[in-house]
């Protein structure tokens, strides 16, 4: 239905989550917007639309990025994790469940784009300090928390991910 | 059945409740399940998006759509004249138009609204509308626009005046006689963003099950947005459904504006006979949602020079933008509890809510009770200074005991009476004694230095005299032992549906995670009111307890029949019932649905909860204004940068008497996140406005506390249990968010000797002692 002139759309292939997707984008596209309108993958949110909040945070090759800021054909070629791809098999990942376990959440908006911050944080030091982990998120926004809980499920998450430190 | 007064249970035996069980919500939420409104879309669905004012006050000359209408995609422009019913909507006065017809009363009216068949297409054309306007003259200051002889925004209201509340107790002016000091003192606050992190959303689906208009939204008053929704379409209630979304937070703020945008997406829907879907951009959330008003206080104290309170006047302008609004009942709150929580025989407080064309105003958090506290529990710390007293010795000299009188002449009774239990648990827990004493002796110009401070209050629970008061819950066992609970009242972010649902499985005895909680769904569940003033708990969970209680004694006739003894020797718990003397003797819940169910048995109620009796005079403000009261308070250590004027929280001492804490692990997050935004009050948040122009529009500009700004906070959970809640629980939401403002300017004080008394306490107002920006003007006392 979308009347955009169709030489102008572009096909883009990348994985989400483990999957090789190929979409067509237009040129104003953003990521998130690939991600929640072609792809479906709803959990991403958007809060601000100018990469202040966080809500729309993704991992893009390793990397935690605000979908809302990075153009969608930059995705070409590129390995994006969301948090529908955190969950194997049914079982929570260890931060899902620190989430779960230290009431760490409340309205759940900001939860997806914590979660990825956070996760980018653990993969690369595995064992932060409070003070770390609070800068680690401090792009993503919570307006219901006061973000205690929060840091309190990365800290036990990074235990539970790697119990022998 | 009425909230009476009820045996107050043994907390000991408590299974569900009174334990921090997992949000029943949690998985869908940290899996991204969870669907937002957002997240959902209809076939063939179209997408609105709003013309919004140019001007904030102006005269509409013309206002052309046919070139939008022309445009790609497009289906339809609507405007006013599309409306089929009221043109205006209002909790308390419909004065509030959906489209604007002749004039823009503000930056957020809605001018026209563009329906296309994708959102780019609907922005696209935005532009191509034609709208000619006639500046008006404008009111922005409040006190201009309360004084003799402004211009009147509305007819019929001289000075601008929505409302006025009086309150009268004893004779001020005998009182100020009898004083030995008296002080006078100028307060304001400023206009604040609830900042829900999703920004508004609403779907409207025409012609579901025959000609019902079904609306899916960010909705934190699905019965609210089902009202205005079908006065605006000039239907009965009955062919408009709510459903609400999971919600991603609202404070207070997704009402009158979402049913607002409800109610435009209905029209359109109704027009096209296609789903409409609005969502705002953040820009446009904060241009068009109302605000947390701002207020200037004047308030004069009178005291002996033993530290007793004879006298308190107090006279308030709340700013409550074009629109009534909530400005009647938030500001109903604040006369209520405008002189705090101390027994003050001689009291004359009068609330004004005026018009004027700044950004309107209406519920948020604490909804009229944190900026009287800013000024009360400022005022106290400088009366305290004038007596050259301590400001903890003043105030439980002068704060309220058992069986103390309310400015209002309510006797403080039925309930306990914990003022200076909080107050000492959390002055004591940040060492406020000691401190204040050397700090207050050590005060160097320059460098960092230390300083503490606190905050007190009490805070009618519910709605008091507001309104109408009660809430249905129903409650349905399935065949195989597993249950639906609807409720009345909402999920908005605070874990409502944990609570209710750990209610339900004390009361009922069956297993937490066989209970499902069904979003709110106005065709299924009678009006229960709106999810309001930190009542859920008290009144929604007072409901859930009836119902369960309904099905249970069915249940237990069941149960007795399997096991062979009287229904009133079973007792029920963790998915078992048994006989109380011999738990060995049980039957699984399950089973018992089963046996239930095959016997034809009603396993379903509907819970009711209406509140206890209140009392209003309007003229006199007296009576009982709510039927208990809680009662909190925080104390703060800051850390003041004398040549930045940063204010830096360390510390956090948060105690609050909740009654019971149903969920201690929601009841902390509550506390947590009440004093992040009371702390973004104190230091950080200003909408500006420039002559009604919003400035702040994102959150670049308007800054929230991040997780690098958050003190650390000592959460004091105090448990009076109150004979009116379920279980003994009262309410928490709100008096989290209401405190640490004050406190934080008293230590700002303690630590540097100034006194700042204009939220918020930001580098200049420390720093300079005013504020550099230049919105909204010079307050208060920066005046003089």
């Amino acid at each position: 239905m979308k009347q955009v002139d169709r030489c102008k759309m572009k096909l883009i292939s990348f994985t989400v989550n483990g999957t090789d997707v190929k979409v067509e984008i237009s040129a104003s596209d953003r990521l998130i917007d690939v991600l929640r309108d072609k792809l479906r993958l709803t959990g991403t949110k958007e809060g601000c639309g100018i990469g202040e909040c966080g809500a729309c945070t993704v991992i893009m090759n390793g990397v935690p990025v605000n979908s809302c800021l990075v153009p969608a054909f930059q995705a070409e070629g590129s390995v994006i994790e969301t948090v529908e791809g955190l969950e194997q098999s049914g079982k929570l990942h260890p931060l899902q469940e620190a989430f779960v376990d230290h009431a760490a959440i409340q309205c759940g908006f900001c939860t997806p784009g914590m979660l990825m911050s956070a996760l980018a944080l653990l993969r690369e030091n595995p064992h932060p300090t409070r003070e770390e982990i609070a800068r680690a998120i401090s792009g993503n926004l919570c307006r219901c928390t006061g973000y205690h809980q929060i840091i309190e499920a990365i800290e036990d998450a990074s235990m539970r991910m790697d119990p022998t430190e | 059945m009425s909230g009476g007064m009820e045996a107050i249970d043994n907390m000991s035996s408590f299974k569900v409740v009174n334990h921090p069980v997992r949000r029943v919500d949690a998985i869908a939420k940290v899996t991204g399940r969870a669907k937002f409104t957002d997240d959902l879309t209809f076939d063939r669905m179209l997408y609105g998006r709003v013309l919004r004012a140019k001007y904030p006050h102006a005269k509409i000359l013309e206002l052309d759509t046919r070139k939008a209408e022309e445009a790609p995609g497009v289906v339809c422009v609507i405007t006013y004249a599309d409306v089929p019913g009221a043109q205006a909507i209002g909790p308390v006065r419909p004065d509030m138009p959906v489209f604007v017809s002749t004039k823009t009363m503000y930056l957020g009216d809605a001018v026209a609204m563009v329906v296309a068949e994708t959102p780019e297409m609907a922005e696209q054309a935005l532009d191509l509308i034609r709208v000619e306007y006639e500046e008006l003259p404008a009111i922005y200051d409040v006190e201009e626009a309360a004084s003799e002889g402004a211009l009147e925004l509305h007819e019929d209201y001289p000075r601008n005046i929505v409302n006025h509340y009086p309150l009268r107790k004893g004779n001020v002016e005998e009182g100020f006689k009898a004083s030995d000091i008296i002080l006078e003192r100028t307060y304001t606050t400023q206009l604040i963003e609830h900042a829900y992190i999703e920004p508004e959303a609403a779907i409207a689906v025409p012609g579901v099950a025959g000609d019902i208009m079904t609306i899916y939204g960010s909705i934190q008053n699905p019965f609210t947005a089902r009202r205005h929704v079908a006065s605006v379409l000039g239907v009965s209630l009955n062919k408009v459904r709510v459903v609400q979304c999971t919600m991603g937070g609202s404070f207070g703020g997704k009402d009158d504006v979402v049913s607002a945008i409800c109610a435009r997406a209905a029209v359109a829907a109704l027009k096209t006979g296609r789903p409409v879907k609005i969502v705002h951009t953040r820009e446009e959330s904060i241009i068009e949602s109302y605000k947390r008003h701002p207020y200037v206080m004047k308030y004069k104290v009178g005291a002996t020079r033993d530290g007793k309170i004879v006298a308190m006047e107090v006279y308030i302008l709340a700013d409550a933008g074009p629109y009534s609004s909530m400005t009647p009942f938030v500001t109903w709150r604040s006369v209520v509890q405008a002189t705090g929580p101390y027994e003050i025989p001689n009291v004359k407080t009068d609330v004004y809510g005026i018009f004027t064309n700044n950004t309107y105003t209406g519920a948020m958090r604490g909804f009229g009770s944190p900026q009287i506290i800013f000024a009360q529990e400022s005022l106290m710390d400088e009366l305290a200074e004038g007596l050259g007293m301590d400001p903890l010795e003043l105030r439980l000299l002068n704060g309220f005991r058992q069986g103390s009188v309310t400015a209002s002449g309510q006797v403080l009774e039925g309930h306990t009476v914990s003022l200076e239990e909080v107050i000492r648990k959390a002055t004591d827990a940040i060492g406020y004694s000691e401190k204040w004493k050397t700090y207050a002796k050590n005060r160097p110009a320059k460098g960092k230095v230390r300083g503490v401070g606190f905050a007190t209050s009490y805070r009618g629970v519910s709605l008091g005299a507001e309104g109408v008061d009660a809430v249905a819950t129903l409650l349905s066992v399935q065949p195989d032992g597993s249950v639906y609970l609807h409720s009345g009242l909402a999920e908005n972010g605070q874990g409502l549906k944990t609570v209710f649902s750990q209610i339900a499985a004390e009361e009922l005895g069956c297993k937490l995670e066989d209970i499902v909680f069904m979003d709110t769904d106005t065709s299924v569940i009678p009006d229960s009111g709106a999810t309001v003033a930190s009542r859920s708990t008290t009144m929604g969970g007072g409901s859930v307890r009836n119902a369960a209680k309904k099905v249970k004694e069915v249940l237990f006739e069941v149960a007795s029949k399997l096991l062979n003894v009287s229904p009133d020797e079973i007792e029920a718990a963790d998915g078992k019932m048994y006989v109380k003397d011999e738990p060995g003797r049980s039957v699984d819940f399950k089973d018992v649905a089963k046996a239930g169910y095959s016997e034809g048995k009603l396993m379903a109620a509907l819970g009711w909860y209406h509140a206890p009796k209140v009392t209003w005079d309007e003229e006199t403000g007296q009576g009982k204004a709510y039927f208990t009261y809680v009662y909190g308070c925080q104390a703060v250590e800051v850390e003041v940068d004398c040549d930045t004027g940063k204010v830096k929280v360390l510390k956090v001492a948060a105690a609050h008497d909740v009654g019971r804490a149903i969920n201690p692990a929601t009841l902390k997050g509550q506390i947590y996140g009440g004093v992040a935004m009371g702390m973004g009050y104190g230091l950080l948040e200003e909408v500006e406005l420039q002559k009604g122009i919003t400035k702040t529009r994102n959150f670049d500009e308007y800054i929230i506390a991040t997780s690098m700004d958050v003190p650390e906070v000592i959460p004091i959970i105090v448990e009076n249990p109150d004979s009116h809640g379920p279980y003994g629980a009262k309410a928490v939401a709100e008096p989290t968010c209401e405190l640490l403002a004050p406190a934080i300017a008293n230590a700002v004080y303690n630590a540097c000797g100034k006194r700042i008394r204009d939220l918020p306490l930001d580098l200049e107002r420390v720093l300079l002692g005013r504020s550099l920006r230049a919105a909204r003007g010079k307050r208060g006392s920066e005046q003089s």
